[in-house]
Order: C-alpha cells, then sequence, then structure tokens
C-alpha cells in the first residue's frame, strides 16, 4: 500500500440571485411608540442567518443600534411577498428590500426630530447609538425614543416603511441566449490536498486553501460559518454523496443516513480561508451572498488532485473508492504527477 | 482559520460602518441552542391526522384500476384520496411565475412515471393506520417501458415519459428543444486551435440531506381559513402552489414557516402543503404530511443529475480561443425547476473566462427517475465541476501551470462575456493571487501582477463580429398554436366551487360520517369548495386506455426567456 500525496486547484465565479431576475422581495419596516422597530418579511431563515443580516442591515439604515431591531419572518399575514431563499437571493435581494423599507421610516423619524428640534430635517445626522443630532452640534439632539414617541404621540405620524427591490426579468434570444442573468458575482479559487491510498482506492483530504470575494461580508461569523460548511459539502459531494451510486442505474438507492455516504467528523479537513471584499455596486452596502457558492470549487479541485496524486481523471461524480481502483488498474498503476 | 484581507478592493469599501461587518451573533441563536426554536413539526394539534401516500413500485406503468374499498373499511383511517379529489390534479411550480407547463400531478391519475411517484393518500389517526391501510390497495398496473439515461431518452422511439412533452425534451422559447448559446464561431476556432481538448462529465444526483425531512401541518382556522406550518423555503411559492391546486384563494390559506430544519433547496417544491391542506379540507381535521428519511432520500427531488461534453480549443500559449458545450439536464419525470436552471447554466458560461468564441446546447431531458430539483448551486454547480476539471486537462496538454492557466483566461472588468453584457465587478484573478500564496503554489511574477481592474475592455470587450447560427433542434410546428398542447387539467366530477370566501350561510360542507368530530368537540368547517368527499373509487377499466401521445393539440406556451407574458 501506496499513500500518494496531490494537489488540485480550481477557480469559480457565481450569479447571485435568481437567474434573469423578476423575483421581488418586499419589507415593512415599523416602530414602536419607543423607538424600538420591527421588520416584517415572509423570507425564510434557513440557518443561513436571514434575520441577522437584515436586522444588521436595518439597523445600519435606520441608524439605531442593532438592539433596537427585531426580525419577524415567514408569516405570510404579517410578512409581505417574498420569492423565498435560494439562488443567493436572500442577502442581495431582501437586503436591498429592507434598505428601501428602513429608509422610509428613518426619514418619518427625522422629520419627526426636526419638528422637535425645530430645524430642517436635513440637517439631522444618526449616531447610531440611539441619538439624533444637528449635524456638527452633538448638543442640539433628542433621542431616537422620543422623536418615534413624539410622531406617534403627537404629531399622529406612522414611523414605518415600505421596501420593495426587483431586478426587472430579462428576455433571452432564443438564438443567441443574449441575456443579463444577474447583476452581480461572487467568486472563489481553491487548492485542496489529499491523500490516495492506491490499495484501497480512499482518498483522504488534508487540508483546503481558498480565497473567496463576497462582497462586503456583512456579518463576519455569518460568512465564515457559510463558508466554512459550504466547503465541506463541496468535499462531500466530491467524495461520499449520491442518491444514485450506479446512475442512471437506480439500484443501490440509499434510504438511510448508514447508505447514504457523507464525511464524519474525522474526516473534515483544516480549512484556510481569506476573505476578500469587493462590493457589488447594487448589492445592500455591497453585500453578494456567499451561501451557495462556497462548495463549487471543491468538486473539480479534488478531482484534480486526485490527477496529481495518482494520474488517474474521475469524471463522474462521486469518486468513490471503487472508481479510483478501476482507474488506476486501467493506466497500469498509480503515474503521480508534478508538484506544484 | 479565517482571515480577512481588506487591503484587496479597500478604495471600494467604507470599512467604518455601525452594524455592517460587525460579527453580532444572530438573532435567534439562543433559541436554536436550548432546543426552543419552533420548526413545523412542533405544532401537534389535538386529535392531529397523518396522511401517508401508495407509492409506484415501476418506473413507468399504465394505472389500469385501483381498488381502496378495503383500505376505506382499515380501522383509524379517515379518507383515502384520489386524483379525481384534487381540484386541479396538475401543475408546475413554475406557473407562478409564468415559465413552463402544468406538467406534474399531485397524485397520479393515468400512469405513474417514476417509481415512488404517489398515487393514493391515505389519512388516518396514526402513520402506522396509514401504512396498514395502504398495505390493503390494490392497483392494477400495466407496466411500460421506461427509460433512465438522458441521452437515450431523446433518442427517436424512446419511451414517452412526460405526457406534457411527448418527446422528452423541455420546451424553449416556443422554438427549439434545448437553451443554445452562441458567441463568436466556435467551430472556425477549433480549427485554427494549436490543441483541441475534449471531455465528458457526469454530476451525480444528490440528496439535499436535510436534518428535518419535508413537511407541514394544515389545520383548519377560524373564519373559514386554513392554517399551515412548513418547513418550506418559499412561503409565498408554497402558499401560491396550494391556492392554485386547491382553487382557494390565497388569502384564506395563512401560512407559518419561518425556522427550517436545513434546506439546501430542497424544500421548494410545495408538495406537503397542498397535499396536508386537501387531507385537511376532507376530513375538517388537522392533518400531517411529511417524508420519512427513506422518502426524502429516493423520493424527494434530488440534485439533478447533469451531463456535460467540453470540447477546447487552445493555443501553445495557453489562450483559450474556443469553448463548446452540449449539456444534458436531468429533470426525471417531471420539470419542477430544471428548465430554469438550464438558463442559469447557460448564462453562467464559459465560467468565469474571457474566450472570444463559445457555443452550448443544453438539453431538459425527461426521464423515469424522481423528479430533479433545487439544490446549493443550482444550475451551477455541475457545470463548474466541469469547467474546471476541463481546465485541468487543458493545462496538462500544454503542460501550463493551471492556476496562471486560470489568470491568463480569466475575465476582467469591462470584459464582453458571451451571454452579451459587459464584466464588472470581477475578482476572480486576485481570488487566485490569494490562493496561490496561501498554499505555496508558486506561480511566475507576471502572473501576481495581473489584477482584475486592468487589461480588461478594447477589443475584450466587442462581440464578435461573426456569430454562427444555426437551426439546429428547432420543433416542427413551433412559434405556431399547433405545438405542443395544455392537457386538460382534471375536472372532479362535483362542481368546483368559487374561489371566492364564501359566506357562513352557505350550505356547510358534511364531512363523511367517519370523519364526524367527537361529540363536544369544537366544531371545524373545512372549506367550502373542498371536493365533496367519496367514500369508494369506481374506476372505469372498461374504456380503452386512451394513449397519451395522442391527447388534443391546443395552446399557448412559455415565450421570450421562456417565460410568458400576458
Amino acid at each position: 500500500m501506496t499513500l500518494h500525496r496531490g494537489r488540485g486547484f480550481a477557480s469559480i465565479n457565481y450569479p447571485i440571485g435568481m437567474n434573469l431576475g423578476g423575483d421581488p422581495s418586499q419589507a415593512l419596516v415599523h416602530s414602536n411608540p419607543d423607538g424600538k422597530f420591527m421588520v416584517a418579511l415572509s423570507s425564510i431563515d434557513l440557518g443561513q442567518g436571514m434575520k441577522s443580516v437584515t436586522r444588521q442591515i436595518a439597523a445600519e439604515t435606520l441608524g439605531i443600534p442593532v438592539e433596537d431591531v427585531y426580525v419577524d419572518t415567514a408569516d405570510s399575514d404579517t410578512g409581505p411577498h417574498c420569492m423565498g431563499s435560494f439562488a443567493s437571493r436572500g442577502t442581495h435581494r431582501v437586503g436591498n428590500a429592507v434598505i428601501a423599507a428602513a429608509r422610509e421610516a428613518r426619514s418619518v423619524m427625522m422629520e419627526a426630530a426636526a419638528q422637535e428640534l425645530e430645524v430642517n430635517p436635513d440637517d439631522l445626522v444618526t449616531d447610531g447609538k440611539g441619538n439624533i443630532h444637528v449635524k456638527g452640534a452633538p448638543s442640539k439632539s433628542i433621542t431616537t425614543a422620543a422623536a418615534c414617541g413624539a410622531a406617534q404621540f403627537k404629531q399622529g405620524r406612522t414611523v414605518s416603511g415600505r421596501g420593495i427591490f426587483l431586478v426587472p426579468l430579462s428576455d433571452v434570444d432564443p438564438d443567441t441566449g443574449e441575456m443579463t442573468p444577474v447583476t452581480c458575482f461572487a467568486h472563489a479559487a481553491m487548492v485542496v490536498d489529499i491523500d490516495v491510498d492506491d490499495e484501497t482506492g480512499e482518498v483522504t483530504v488534508i487540508e483546503m486553501n481558498s480565497a473567496y470575494e463576497v462582497g462586503r461580508a456583512l456579518n463576519p461569523r455569518l460568512v465564515e460559518q457559510q463558508l466554512i460548511g459550504g466547503a465541506w459539502m463541496g468535499m462531500s459531494h466530491a467524495l461520499w454523496e449520491t442518491t444514485e451510486p450506479y446512475y442512471p442505474d437506480r439500484i443501490h438507492g440509499p434510504v438511510d443516513f448508514n447508505e447514504y455516504l457523507m464525511p464524519g467528523p474525522g474526516d473534515i479537513a483544516p480549512h484556510h480561508i481569506s476573505v476578500l471584499e469587493r462590493p457589488a455596486p447594487d448589492g445592500p452596502f455591497g453585500g453578494k451572498g456567499p451561501g451557495e457558492m462556497c462548495a463549487n470549487p471543491v468538486l473539480p479541485a479534488v478531482a484534480n488532485a486526485v490527477f496529481n496524486a495518482v494520474g488517474v481523471r474521475i469524471d463522474e461524480l462521486p469518486i468513490t473508492p471503487e472508481k479510483v481502483l478501476r482507474g488506476i488498474a486501467a493506466i497500469g498503476g498509480p503515474q503521480p504527477q508534478p508538484k506544484w | 482559520m479565517i482571515e480577512f484581507r481588506k487591503e484587496y478592493f479597500a478604495d471600494e469599501r467604507d470599512d467604518n460602518l455601525n452594524e455592517i461587518g460587525k460579527p453580532t451573533q444572530r438573532q435567534d441563536m439562543l433559541g436554536h441552542v436550548t432546543g426552543r426554536s419552533p420548526y413545523f413539526d412542533d405544532h401537534l394539534f389535538d386529535g392531529l391526522l397523518h396522511l401517508k401516500c401508495l407509492r409506484s413500485p415501476h418506473h413507468h406503468a399504465r394505472i389500469r384500476s385501483v381498488d381502496t374499498s378495503e383500505a376505506e373499511r382499515m380501522p383509524g383511517v379517515k379518507k383515502v384520496i384520489r386524483a379525481r379529489d384534487v381540484p386541479l390534479n396538475l401543475n408546475t411550480l413554475l406557473s407562478l411565475m409564468d415559465f413552463g407547463l402544468d406538467d406534474e400531478p399531485m397524485l397520479a391519475d393515468k400512469k405513474v412515471c417514476y417509481v415512488g411517484e404517489p398515487v393514493v393518500a391515505v389519512v388516518a389517526e396514526t402513520e402506522r393506520a396509514c401504512f396498514d391501510a395502504i398495505a390493503k390497495i390494490r392497483v392494477d398496473y400495466e407496466v411500460l417501458p421506461h427509460v433512465l439515461d438522458v441521452e437515450e431518452a431523446i433518442k427517436p422511439g424512446a419511451p414517452s415519459v412526460n405526457p406534457t412533452y411527448p418527446t422528452n425534451t423541455f420546451l424553449y422559447h416556443e422554438k427549439y428543444d434545448h437553451q443554445k448559446l452562441r458567441f463568436g464561431d466556435v467551430e472556425a476556432a477549433l480549427r485554427q486551435a494549436d490543441h483541441v481538448v475534449e471531455g465528458r462529465y457526469q454530476m451525480s444526483p444528490i440528496e439535499q440531506a436535510p436534518t428535518e425531512t419535508c413537511g407541514a401541518i394544515a389545520a383548519p382556522e377560524t373564519n373559514n381559513r386554513f392554517v399551515v406550518y412548513t418547513s418550506t423555503q418559499a412561503l409565498f411559492f408554497s402558499l401560491g402552489t396550494a391556492a392554485k391546486m386547491l382553487k382557494v384563494s390565497s388569502n384564506r390559506l395563512h401560512f407559518i414557516g419561518g425556522t427550517v430544519g436545513g434546506g439546501f433547496g430542497g424544500k421548494v417544491d410545495s408538495i406537503h402543503e397542498p397535499m396536508a391542506i386537501l387531507g385537511c379540507m376532507l376530513t375538517g381535521k388537522p392533518v400531517r404530511y411529511a417524508w420519512d428519511r427513506e422518502e426524502e432520500m429516493q423520493v424527494g427531488a434530488p440534485r439533478g443529475a447533469e451531463r456535460w461534453y467540453i470540447t477546447d480549443g487552445v493555443m501553445n500559449d495557453g489562450r483559450i480561443i474556443a469553448r463548446k458545450f452540449i449539456g444534458y439536464f436531468d429533470s426525471g419525470a417531471y420539470t419542477r425547476l430544471s428548465s430554469y436552471a438550464i438558463i442559469k447554466g447557460t448564462g453562467h458560461l464559459p465560467g468565469p473566462y474571457t474566450i472570444p468564441n463559445v457555443s452550448s446546447d443544453v438539453y431538459c431531458v425527461f426521464t423515469n427517475r424522481t423528479p430533479a430539483t433545487a439544490m446549493r448551486g443550482f444550475g451551477i454547480t455541475g457545470v463548474d465541476f466541469s469547467i474546471e476539471a476541463h481546465m485541468d486537462k487543458v493545462a496538462s496538454k500544454i503542460g501550463m501551470n493551471p492556476i496562471e492557466l486560470r489568470i491568463l483566461n480569466s475575465y476582467r472588468d469591462g470584459d464582453m462575456k458571451a451571454h452579451r453584457r459587459l464584466a464588472k465587478n470581477t475578482a476572480l484573478i486576485e481570488c487566485c493571487q490569494v490562493v496561490a500564496e496561501k498554499a505555496k503554489w508558486k506561480i511566475g511574477s507576471e502572473y501576481k501582477a495581473m489584477s482584475s481592474l486592468k487589461g480588461g475592455g478594447g477589443e475584450r470587450a466587442l462581440i464578435p463580429a461573426h456569430t454562427a447560427i444555426d437551426q439546429k433542434g428547432m420543433v416542427r410546428g413551433s412559434g405556431t398554436s399547433s405545438f405542443g398542447y395544455q392537457p386538460q387539467p382534471y375536472v372532479p366530477s362535483t362542481p368546483t366551487f368559487p374561489s371566492t370566501p364564501a359566506f357562513p350561510s352557505v350550505p356547510a360542507y358534511t364531512p363523511a360520517a367517519s370523519s364526524s368530530p367527537a361529540p363536544g368537540a369544537p366544531e371545524r368547517r373545512p372549506a367550502e369548495n373542498a371536493p365533496t368527499p367519496s367514500s369508494t373509487y369506481n374506476p372505469t377499466p372498461s374504456q380503452p386506455a386512451t394513449p397519451v401521445e395522442q391527447r388534443p393539440a391546443v395552446n399557448r406556451f412559455s415565450s421570450i426567456s421562456g417565460l410568458r407574458r400576458r
């Protein structure tokens, strides 16, 4: 038995949002009388952090602390329409809708504050800590709580806002495929190091190094969670997972997690990530959406590393020990390739 | 483990915002880590009924008859649901965006097209009672020839899988049996290339594998509405689909979701909500419909298989001057979302590279397997695997450093893309450079000096003077009203009710005796427009089966961009 070390590379870009557009999302924002805000959405938090990222976006736009905002999702009676959580559209589409709604609510809050302070609303700024003051004159100020209270109890204004974000639907030319697929792309590059056991055909991922460009990282912790989890999924797609192991034959289809193969904790490889942030011009504060694309470079990088290790091209996923052994046999033994 | 390389594109950002860019803990974290976040399955109503389906054991078969009489007499059984009980038993998910034709029934009626296709649904007091009743249902199938391979399925004479698309391909733009991309003249460029590199790639079907299987619980609400707790990834998608198939107005449905135990694309198909609501309508009781793990893995739609053929023309210096794709998406028996993913994949070609001649033909193919649907990276992951495995072959062929090959061919700001829009906001080169440095993979100094911001545009911004266009795959009769057909929706034998909310004075629907509320139980009044429950199903086997291929021609079809405009 010999272990053969190999390394593979892949780079990708990823379209953000539903292809061709035409996928609106809406948001409603309103304030309680004490300046605490609610954001109402029908968007779904899959665990990716929809509630959290829209909460930060709302707080940033309103100019108030994040603790002063809560996001309610996924009740069709109260949340306005959203296409859903897929196609890496949540941050981009819903984030922009929340910005629009929060801006409208903020403008009412600022007008109310201006009336209380007897100044022009254009001269007012928020400090992000719960205060509104005259630009350059911090002492002439009112709390956001007092402004919202005055709006509702004295001035008869609703401190609320509506927002929608829609990328207009693109046509597709049937003959050339000319179209506007999306408005921005995320990017990634990945190097994977593996060992291939030429007796068992097993591939072990030793280390992953990556660079992901995600637009602005709106919440670096959420970005990190997405990238780490997503890359593991990519590794799993490359080496383990399928519902039809002998596709297109339907035999041996797994029916539970004993038969459906995925990496266990011992198979997880160290992953060193660098995040680059090139803000998308039309993204919410430049955000794109790291959710889907983080898995994609891992699949080809692993396949390329297998070739580098033993000289076998596995062009059908997943790269099972059976395929590796058959591949090695077909070329008359492992043929390690030059190392980079 | 993770680092933020703030020096890149720093002049394009304001890094001094109050909340954006902060590692704020997620709002719902406390509920998750203490196990208190409510999921759909935490709404276990008193008297909750369960729904399970009898599923096809065959890849492809005509249903000659179904006998449910014994099942209906089984203890605990409240209702046996057949195709004819579904108000509108034909749908396609993207009809909500006016894309494609209705092609998939909630319950199979005349034939089954894949192993696992639901034929009969049983609502009973326990899941065990559902399974016991299902075991007593007798279905007489006439097994039909089937096809499982995409390239076999589009050969003449292949078994016709999906009655709405009898030639086993989705129809694009009322015109072609595939989605085209044409940019420059690939064949001419391949002749001029120093090397031609070919490859064939196969992406496997993959399970989304959420911890929480897909499901929904529907219950009658006051004021003639239904409340639905669901694991959906797309609340209004599922709500709209339910409203359409059940012919109820959307505002009589109160959908609540929002906490999902893993989605990954597998929870957009809106299978469970309409079925659970229908069960609720027909029994007047809360009904739960959820998949077990086996159903999740073998009946629930996976990431579809994709097969790609790539041919590159490359010069000795590493410049790729031509790239040709032929792709086959295995949609399974019905469309779901594969037709959409193909346009998305086409817009993505030829990957993040500037190549002056690109062509692609991608087919959405129907086969006798579980329908495919969305999964993380839908329409992109499979082709990215193919492109990047192929790039590695190109590098080997010409003996070039694989990272240098990518940087050399990388798209840059201002370049024209194959879908004829200018690239902007690009960052591939920088990602390649950073990862090379991290992994200590040596690249030449000239490649370290390249930038996404420089060297693009100019000549690279031009659309080729000549693009080779062809009419291959034009569908006979396309572009006219004679192509295709809209299969007639199943019309229940009972009258359909108006979709507008009815007033309480409308005669109340009377549940079947077996599902009468217990004495003293609060009265639950199902929708007035629920189909009348029938206690027995009367098959009509005496009529000769009509070949589905001979349905009457009609029709309207998807248009420009595949998105039908009204």
